[in-house]
């Protein structure tokens, strides 16, 4: 029974490292250029791990670096927060969460559902996954990110590096998700409306372009969909 | 350089609602399958939220300025011709960082 458990386990280890090999190698080069990111903007390197490692959310990461080193007060970092990762709400309806028996395993799968933890296991059929084998990909996931963002903070705080190149990483990061999501959406309307909504804002508020431009398009959503209902309830 | 304390404060505020977002769905499972309202705004959100993102990162960038300005444009329209072809982010972001990395090197500033 212990040699069968064992021999369970490093299977499961073992499928865990094929699922993340890809992704992972990514992950960590994305995570160096957080790191190099926390330290260029006067952070102490220590932040990178801090960041990784609690807030975990590599998209939001990099935005809350420049918000920080502004002084953004904390309800515009709170709803940054909430609109960028609005679609990590989605991702639950369809997580096999059901399949992790363990209490702390759950816990840490929840706390650990970023978007690529998402795509490795949601996407693949349910009966092929175990629990430890979905904990253990996310496990490794936030290994990469986590060392990834270390080497990048210990070598731009030892070496001084500066690659002017490597801010591009960070917008062509966003411009990859935007594409995507416009994708998914089949739609032109919201990705314009968000625009004149940034054009907008950063006409009237640009200190707080983000805050004003978001709340505007959500507002118009809102508006959109009342119009919506009420048209199909006249018809 | 920001003291550690808002730094310590900015981390926990992000940390709660990142973590409170992930947890909400396994909650709410039920409510919010059968919500019209929030399956409308979560098919369209994510869309809106990422274009307003793109454009918050490039406020600052003068784009009719040569050297930054079309740098950032070119990068741009080379990461997204490669992920409409491709669709491997990894790839249209390596595409897009060395387009801008030579931009940068070649274009008169």
């Amino acid at each position: 029974m212990v040699t069968s458990s064992a021999a369970a386990l490093r299977a499961d280890l073992r499928a865990a490292t094929g699922d993340v090999l890809g992704v992972g190698a990514g992950m960590l080069v994305l995570g160096t250029s957080f790191g190099l990111l926390v330290v260029n903007a006067g952070l102490a390197w220590w932040w990178a791990p801090v960041f990784s490692a609690v807030v975990y959310a590599g998209s939001l990461e990099f935005l809350l670096v420049g918000l920080s080193v502004v002084g953004t007060p904390l309800v515009a970092v709170a709803v940054t927060a909430l609109l960028v990762n609005a679609r990590h709400v989605v991702y639950g309806l369809s997580f096999p969460l059901h399949r992790i028996r363990s209490r702390a395993g759950r816990a840490y799968a929840v706390f650990a559902l970023i978007d690529e933890a998402y795509a490795l296991t949601a996407t693949r059929p349910a009966e092929s996954l175990t629990g430890r084998r979905i904990v253990a990909t996310q496990v490794l996931l936030q290994l990469c990110w986590v060392s990834g963002g270390l080497a990048g903070a210990l070598a731009g705080a030892t070496l001084a590096l500066d690659v002017p190149a490597l801010d591009f990483v960070f917008v062509a990061l966003f411009v990859v998700l935007a594409v995507d999501a416009v994708r998914a959406a089949r739609e032109a309307t919201p990705p314009l409306l968000a625009a004149a909504s940034a054009v907008v804002a950063h006409a009237v508020a640009p200190q707080q372009m983000l805050l004003v431009a978001t709340v505007l398009v959500v507002a118009l959503l809102l508006l959109r969909h009342a119009v919506r209902w009420a048209g199909e309830r006249r018809a | 350089m920001p003291d550690t304390g808002y730094l310590l404060a900015v981390v926990g505020v992000a940390a709660a609602t990142t973590l409170a977002l992930r947890a909400a769905p396994f909650a709410l499972r039920s409510a919010l399958r059968s919500s019209p309202l929030v399956d409308d705004l979560g098919r369209r959100l994510p869309a809106a939220v990422m274009v307003i993102l793109v454009l918050y990162l490039l406020r600052d960038v003068p784009l009719t300025a040569v050297r930054p300005g079309l740098g950032h444009l070119g990068a741009i329209a080379v990461t997204v011709g490669v992920h409409l072809w491709r669709g491997r982010a990894l790839l249209s972001m390596a595409a897009g960082t060395v387009v801008y990395a030579v931009l940068l090197a070649v274009l008169p500033g």
